[in-house]
């Protein structure tokens, strides 16, 4: 009798193997939809067409739509505050969703026309940054956090390449990990790595035009 | 009773039958140029420290324990050792550009000093490989030096 517990034991964990196995793979299959993000690129697609034969009324708003089109760095910027805005609103799981259309919009970036030393640069930014993209899109909230430490200096070092047409406020939480600093459009301080724990601590450290 | 004697036939005979399962083996003799402990001058506690605490699952050549080919748990240690190479392989670290080294650096900073690496599964089994405190502080320290000579 007790050999036959033994042998039931042992089946059993074979079962929670082949179990916990199966549900990696799910996950895996569940990561890789993600292509809502390739529809609102079609969107801004479409608006830079529209934009080639506008009749110069309405020309600011609709260039800032086609310059947020699929493979810019402003396309990156727009994906990177939506993710800092779920993680200021303590969304783990969206937070999750938006890391993976960050990495996506990352991949996505031509950097055609950089120089080469920018080029090889950006080359190692986006392998950095969408590592820690995909990480975040896989994390707990604690975990996502450290990584969008990392993310936001890989992000800033991007926009000092690509520039930004939008002035953005570098931000610098000086509890968070020995002091952390951030990216973001608007000077008022919403508290990335604390939520709402701490909302508002924090400083504008830098403006970049 | 004679059904639970049928379910456990059964049940033996896909214990038997998954052994014949082939399993990916993480065994190599070539320690490439581009080892952490080629490209660092690695102090020798510490070496020995990584060797035992971390090669196993980020390098290119695991040191199996004696029931690594029994199943399922082969299938265990292949999909840990998978992840964990991915995730980082020591002999692969100089292939990193200086941005991505520091980003690992960071990384394996906080997963020792939480404790979360090397993980609970592995240390249950391989005593030696937990850190105790003056290990971590050591290991840290190396680490963050090494990060800020980047």
């Amino acid at each position: 009798m007790s050999k036959l517990k033994l042998v039931l034991g042992v089946v059993a964990i074979t079962f929670v193997t082949l179990t916990a196995v199966s549900c990696k793979d799910a996950k895996n299959e569940k990561n890789n939809s993600t292509d809502h993000h390739s529809e609102t690129n079609m969107d801004e697609d479409h608006s830079k067409m529209n934009h080639d034969n506008s009749d110069g009324h309405h020309d600011g708003e609709k260039k800032e739509m086609a310059m947020n089109g699929n493979g810019t760095s402003q396309a990156v910027l727009n994906d990177y505050f939506n993710l800092k805005d779920a993680l200021v609103a303590d969304d783990n799981a969206k937070a999750k969703n938006l890391g993976a259309v960050l990495a996506t919009s990352l991949g996505s970036l031509d950097i055609s026309k950089y120089t080469e030393a920018e080029k090889s640069e950006l080359k190692e930014i986006v392998e950095d940054a969408v590592e820690h993209a995909e990480h975040i899109s896989e994390s707990e909230m604690d975990h996502q956090r450290e990584h969008f430490k990392t993310l936001s200096k890989d992000i800033t070092d991007m926009v000092a390449i690509t520039g930004t047409k939008t002035t953005l406020y570098e931000q610098f939480c000086p509890m968070y990990d020995g002091g952390s600093t951030w990216l973001s459009m608007s000077k008022d301080i919403k508290n990335p790595y604390y939520g709402g724990k701490m909302l508002t601590c924090g400083k504008v450290q830098k403006e970049i035009n | 009773m004679k059904i639970v004697k049928i379910i456990a036939l059964i049940l033996v005979v896909v214990f038997v039958g998954i052994q014949f399962m082939p399993t990916e083996r993480n065994k190599s003799d070539i320690v490439p140029p581009t080892d952490f402990m080629l490209v660092n001058d690695v102090p020798s506690d510490i070496k020995n420290k990584l060797q035992i605490s971390c090669y196993d699952c980020h390098s290119n050549n695991t040191q199996y324990p004696w029931y690594n080919k029994v199943q399922p748990i082969a299938w265990f240690l292949e999909g840990h050792i998978k992840e964990g190479k991915a995730e980082l392989n020591f002999n692969e670290w100089d292939s990193l550009s200086s941005r991505r080294k520091a980003s690992k650096l960071r990384s394996i900073i906080k997963q020792i000093e939480s404790g979360e690496m090397p993980m609970a599964s592995y240390t249950l089994i391989h005593k030696k490989a937990t850190f105790s405190e003056e290990e971590t502080q050591k290991v840290v320290k190396y680490m963050e030096n090494l990060k800020d000579s980047l």
